[in-house]
């Protein structure tokens, strides 16, 4: 494993800004625009701005864990191959029994959109959905992973479009920093579908019934409590996803 | 973390036989706290053998009208079974208190049975912890102890046993199925299968090196009306009990029939209130009785230094579990 390569640093230099990034930044202060800045983030601009983030992150990956010693430990006479489909493609990685799903993903295959919190199951940055089911990467081996179905955040969109989710967290600030966010997305796309089948949750009132598929904001809060903001955007996340289950534009709550 | 082998058993008995061929074998479930353990450098094994595939998924019905709970099946797929939804509501609940639902997602019954607890000494190299290192000594005894047991302790370990399915199971009377070395099967009582620190508190229940964890046994029972799980903890969600009580009831009218009591947080062990149970039978259900009950399943324990809120917290959630059964808890 690269443990001595610690990958988060690749992701707290701070590059210059692109002119595109600068020019949106200058515009104004940004918490100042409301509703204006969601308006000038028309649909086509946030996707061109997702995808271009989305190339940035991977440039990064690329540029900075090039030279990492991946190499070093995929020759272990441990090492074995492991096949999974990842966002519709099949990846077949060479890796050792002790490299977990979450780091297969972010320094093997370079795909940096799912992140590393906690890396003990303790905040849910690393909620990646596995034949449907969403679950920690960070405590999955890569190799308990053989033969499944793996989405995470950089396949939810459809090309340019993104998840309805993703709009929806740009739309109602379902996030500050931003590090949390790949994770909650991908947590809460599951936990609509959870409702779809009416699994019931710690504070569903009835449960030997079918519980109500819209969920109430106490459901969703104890349904995403696997996942851990340290910004406190909880609230806009709550919004977030209500207006994906409603179909509908909320209210903002502050 | 160490390196290990990775191995994938095909069925049980394939499971078994792997685990004796290695020296220093684990059977792999969801992973979610045998990884965590062996990141931390806690656990040690040279292999894991996988059995999170094994075909031991089936939540079905018992011949005797109970239901039978594959070790393999997911906790999330447990909780939202119908069978259990409906005939115990007190296991759905205690389930969906614990962990999160990505974590639900991953573990199996099998491996929430045999998770090791959450004792910060334990996990805390630098500190001596008796059932991380047996003969060491136990820091937690006299150090930060207001998360330890106040129950069924000794000076060897104050550890608790961290699951809230394994409370609801304790309330529920189930019974454990697991497959040894040798093939052969046997039936454990779920009160035999976690234990006491006595004198080795690094062996956390009475299983046997090698043996499998096949299936949870529950047995038909009237307590689906009347059961509730209340857990109380530091946050509202995602986080271990302090204390937490199962209650199942099976009522006449205004009067308890008989009753089913289980407290976690507060023992090295799921802890079975047998005494407060006899009070409940056939008693009246009102306030003066559940707080009989409740004095009585706390009147051996003895707090240390940090944690003798937990002993007032435990009968006042006892009292309050109680009145929600009676109520029609959540079924
Ligand atoms: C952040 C976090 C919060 C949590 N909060 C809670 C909580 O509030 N309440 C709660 O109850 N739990 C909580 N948990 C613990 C969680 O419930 C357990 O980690 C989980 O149930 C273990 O199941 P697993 O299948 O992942 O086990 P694994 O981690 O795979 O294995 C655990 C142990 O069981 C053994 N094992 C697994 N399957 C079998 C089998 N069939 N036969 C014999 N041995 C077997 C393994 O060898 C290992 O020793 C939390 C976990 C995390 C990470
Ligand atoms: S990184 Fe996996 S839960 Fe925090
Ligand atoms: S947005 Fe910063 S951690 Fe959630």
């Amino acid at each position: 494993m690269c443990e001595n390569f610690p990958t988060y640093i690749a992701e707290e230099i701070q590059e210059p800004l692109t002119e595109d990034e600068a020019a949106l930044l200058s515009e104004d202060d940004l918490s100042k625009l409301g509703k204006s800045r969601r308006d000038f983030l028309g649909k086509t601009a946030l996707a061109a701005i997702a995808a271009q983030l989305l190339l940035h992150d991977q440039a990064f990956a690329l540029k900075y864990m090039s030279d990492a010693p991946v190499t070093n430990n995929a020759v272990s006479e441990l090492a074995m191959t492991v096949k999974m489909t990842i966002n519709g493609a099949e990846k077949s990685v060479a890796i050792e029994p002790n490299v977990t799903l979450l780091d297969a993903l972010r320094e093997r295959l370079q795909m940096t959109g799912t992140k590393k919190g906690c890396d003990h199951g303790q905040c849910g940055a690393c909620t990646v959905i596995v034949d449907g089911k969403r679950v920690l990467s960070c405590l999955t081996l890569a190799a308990q992973a053989e033969g499944l179905n793996i989405t995470t955040i950089e396949g939810l969109g459809k090309g340019d479009e993104l998840h309805p989710m993703q709009e929806s967290f740009i739309t109602h600030d379902g996030f500050q920093c931003g590090y949390c966010t790949p994770g909650q997305i991908c947590s809460a796309v599951a936990l609509l579908d959870e409702a779809k089948r009416g699994e019931i949750s710690y504070v569903s009132t009835n449960i030997s019934k079918k519980p109500p598929t819209k969920l109430s904001d106490d459901e969703i809060r104890e349904r995403m409590s696997g996942n851990i903001c340290r910004c406190g955007a909880y609230p806009h996340i709550v919004e977030a996803i209500k207006e994906v289950q409603n179909g509908k534009a909320e209210a903002k709550s502050s | 973390m160490n390196e290990f082998k990775y191995l994938r058993a095909s069925d049980a008995s394939d499971a078994v036989s792997q685990f004796s061929k290695e020296s220093k074998s684990k059977f792999l479930g969801g992973g979610t706290n045998l990884i965590d353990l062996i990141k931390e450098n806690i656990e040690k094994p040279s292999a894991l053998i996988d059995v999170s595939r094994l075909a031991l998924r089936e939540i079905k019905k018992t011949a005797n009208g109970g239901v039978s709970i594959g070790a393999t099946a997911k906790n999330s797929d447990t909780a939202n079974h119908p069978l259990v939804r409906e005939n115990y509501p007190l296991l759905s609940q205690a389930i969906l208190a614990g962990a999160s639902q990505q974590i639900r997602n991953m573990a199996t019954n099998g491996g929430n049975l045999l998770q090791r607890t959450r004792c910060f000494y334990f996990y805390d190299p630098a500190m001596r912890c008796n059932k991380r290192e047996p003969g060491t000594g136990c820091d937690a005894l006299e150090g930060l102890n207001n998360y330890s047991a106040v129950l069924g302790w000794n000076e060897k370990c104050v550890a608790t046993h961290p699951s809230d399915m394994c409370v609801a199971l304790a309330a529920l009377d189930a019974t454990v199925k697991v497959k040894g070395a040798d093939g052969k099967e046997r039936t454990i009582q779920f009160a035999d299968f976690h234990r006491l620190p006595e004198n080795t508190p690094e062996k956390d229940n009475n299983l046997q090196t090698g043996e499998l964890i096949i299936a949870i046994e529950i047995p038909k029972s009237n307590f689906a009306k009347n059961s509730y799980y209340l857990k109380v903890r530091d946050r509202t969600s995602y986080a271990f009990a302090l204390v937490s009580v199962a209650v199942a009831l099976e009522m006449n009218g205004k009067t308890i029939k008989q009753a089913r009591i289980a407290l976690g947080g507060v023992a090295h062990k799921p802890w079975r209130a047998m005494d407060a149970e006899k009070l409940l039978a056939n008693a009246k259900a009102d306030d003066a009785t559940f707080k009989k009950a409740a004095d009585a399943a706390l009147k051996d324990a003895k707090a240390l230094e940090h944690n003798a809120y937990k002993i007032e917290l435990a009968k006042r959630a006892i009292v309050r579990a109680l009145k929600k059964a009676v109520d029609g808890g959540i079924a």
